[in-house]
C-alpha cells in the first residue's frame, strides 16, 4: 500500500496534459505545453483509465481482469505517486500542483 | 556520427507574422522584418500544419510579432488540434478579446503563453514603448476564465531584473502556476540593444537568490523557470536541442527554418514553404543538414568531450559574433574566441555605469526599413 495513494483517490488527468496515442510514435504519449513524455505500455494503459471517475481499486482490479493477472496494485501505485508528483494526475479536488 | 536519417520534427512553430503593436528593444524578430515577403495565406498555413502533422510533429506553437493581429489564429488552431497538435499561443495579449478567446477554446487551444514585460505600469510601457500593463492585467483574468492555467513569460534585462521580486509577486497575485523568467536572448533586435540589456554578475546573483527563496514559499503552487543570459555561461546551449532534430520553424512569409533565428545566417538559400513540401525541407535541403549532428564541428568542439551535449552551441551566435556560423560558440570558456565575450560584458558594465551610452533601439517597422544589415 503506498501511503500517498489512498484507494479511494479518483485519478484524473492534470488540466494542461492530454493523452493521445501518437502514430509517429508507435506509442501513448502525454503531451503538454511544448513537451511530450513518450510512455511505455503499462503507463499508457493505467494513464487511459484515469478518467477522474474510477477508484484507485477499481483501476487495479480493471487492469488486473484485462490483463488476466493479479498483484498489480503496488506497481499501479507506485506510478500513480510519481504521475501525480509530476502534476500528470491529480485527484479528490487536491491542489493541482503545476508539473 | 550523424544516423543516417534524421529524426522527424516535434515541434511545428508557426510565427505567422512580424507586425506587432509592442515595440520591445529585446525582440529576437530580424531587424530587418520590414523587408520580409507577403504573410503566407489562410490556405498555405493550414497546408504547413497539415504536412508537420503527417511528419510526426506534435506540438504547434503559434507565434510572431503579435500573432492575434491575423484574424484567422481560431481557423489555424482549430485544424491543428483536430488534427492531434497540442497547441500553444504565445501572445502578448494585445488582440485577446473575449470573443476570440471564446472561439479558441471552441477551437481547442490548449495553451496560452503570456507575455509580461515587468511588475510595474512604468516599466512595461517603457520597455515595450507602449501602454499595454493594464490589458495584460485584463487578459490575464480573462484566460483563467477560460479555464487556462496561467502561464506568464517575462523577459529579464538590466532594467527589470532588479524588480524580479516584485515580478513574481504580481505572478502569484494573478494567480500564476508557471512563471518563466528568461533573461534575453541576444538576438535580432536583442543583439542591438545587447550592452543595454545585459544585466551584470551581481544582479544576477541576486535575482537567482530571490526566486530560489520565492520556490521555497511557493512549492508546488507556482513553479519558476529561470534562464540565465547566454553571455554569463561558461557552457554554450544546444542549439535548439540539436540543428534540424526537433524543431522546425516557419516565418511569416513562408521559409522554413531550424530555429526562429536562423534567417540571419548568410550563405544559406532559405527553403520557401510555397514552392517545397516540407518533408524535403526538413530531410533534403541544405539548411537542415548544413548543421546537423555534430560530424560538421570545427576544433575545439570536434575533440571535445562534450560536443555531443551542445552540439558547439548556437549558430546565430556563432556568426553574429564571430562572423562565421559554423565556428564553435564563443559563449563557450573553451572557444579560441571567448574573449568576444567579455568584451561585450565589459562594454555591458560601461552602460550600466554611465560611462558609456548606447540609446535604446526600439523595435518598430520604420527603424527596421533602416536598418540594412541582417542582424
Amino acid at each position: 500500500m503506498n501511503a500517498k495513494v489512498p484507494a479511494d483517490a479518483r485519478p484524473r488527468l492534470g488540466r494542461l496534459f492530454r493523452f493521445q496515442w501518437e502514430p509517429a510514435q508507435k506509442a501513448y504519449v502525454l503531451l503538454y505545453p511544448e513537451g511530450m513524455v513518450k510512455l511505455n505500455l503499462s503507463a499508457g494503459e493505467i494513464l487511459q483509465r484515469c478518467d477522474g471517475k474510477r477508484s484507485v481499486a477499481e483501476m487495479v482490479a480493471n487492469l488486473e481482469q484485462s490483463f488476466a493477472t493479479t498483484g498489480l496494485r503496488g506497481d499501479i501505485e507506485a506510478f500513480l505517486a510519481m504521475a501525480e508528483e509530476k502534476g500528470w494526475v491529480n485527484w479528490n479536488g487536491g491542489v493541482e500542483s503545476a508539473s | 556520427m550523424t544516423s543516417p536519417r534524421p529524426p522527424h520534427p516535434l515541434w511545428l512553430l508557426a510565427e505567422v507574422t512580424y507586425r506587432c503593436p509592442l515595440h520591445c528593444s529585446f525582440c529576437y524578430n530580424p531587424v530587418d522584418f520590414a523587408a520580409a515577403g507577403p504573410e503566407l495565406t489562410t490556405e498555405e498555413w493550414l497546408g504547413v500544419i497539415r504536412q508537420a502533422r503527417a511528419m510526426g510533429a506534435a506540438q504547434f506553437g503559434i507565434s510572431g510579432g503579435e500573432p492575434m493581429l491575423r484574424d484567422d489564429i481560431e481557423l489555424l488552431v482549430g485544424e491543428a488540434r483536430q488534427l492531434g497538435f497540442y497547441t500553444n499561443l504565445i501572445t502578448s495579449g494585445v488582440g485577446l478579446t473575449e470573443p476570440r478567446l471564446a472561439a479558441l477554446k471552441v477551437a481547442g487551444l490548449d495553451h496560452i503563453q503570456l507575455s509580461f514585460q515587468d511588475a510595474t505600469r512604468e516599466a512595461n510601457d517603457l520597455i515595450t514603448n507602449t501602454r499595454t500593463f493594464e490589458l495584460k492585467q485584463e487578459v490575464t483574468r480573462l484566460t483563467k476564465e477560460y479555464d487556462y492555467p496561467t502561464v506568464i513569460n517575462c523577459v529579464l534585462h538590466a532594467a527589470n531584473i532588479d524588480h524580479v521580486d516584485r515580478i513574481i509577486e504580481m505572478a502569484v497575485e494573478l494567480g500564476a502556476e508557471y512563471l518563466e523568467l528568461a533573461n534575453t536572448q541576444y538576438h535580432g533586435w536583442g543583439f542591438l540593444n545587447r550592452h543595454t540589456l545585459m544585466p551584470s554578475a551581481e544582479q544576477l546573483r541576486r535575482a537567482e537568490a530571490v526566486t530560489d527563496k520565492w520556490r521555497e514559499r511557493l512549492g508546488k503552487t507556482m513553479k519558476i523557470f529561470f534562464v540565465a543570459p547566454d553571455y554569463q555561461e561558461s557552457r554554450p546551449k544546444k542549439c535548439m536541442n540539436g540543428w534540424g532534430e526537433v524543431f522546425l520553424s516557419v516565418t511569416p512569409d513562408g521559409l522554413a527554418l531550424p530555429c526562429h533565428t536562423a534567417r540571419m545566417l548568410p550563405g544559406f538559400e532559405f527553403p520557401d514553404v510555397r514552392q517545397h513540401d516540407l518533408a524535403s525541407i526538413w530531410y533534403d535541403s541544405d539548411l537542415f543538414n548544413r548543421f546537423r549532428g555534430t560530424a560538421w564541428l570545427p576544433e575545439p568542439c570536434r575533440s571535445c568531450n562534450e560536443k555531443e551535449k551542445d552540439h558547439g552551441g548556437c549558430r546565430c551566435q556563432a556568426f553574429m559574433l564571430t562572423g562565421n556560423a559554423g565556428a564553435t560558440d564563443p559563449v563557450c570558456a573553451r572557444s579560441p574566441q571567448h574573449g568576444l565575450i567579455d568584451n561585450a560584458l565589459e562594454l555591458a558594465a560601461k552602460v550600466r555605469s554611465g560611462q558609456l551610452s548606447q540609446p535604446i533601439v526600439f523595435r518598430d517597422s520604420k527603424t527596421s526599413r533602416q536598418l540594412a544589415r541582417a542582424f
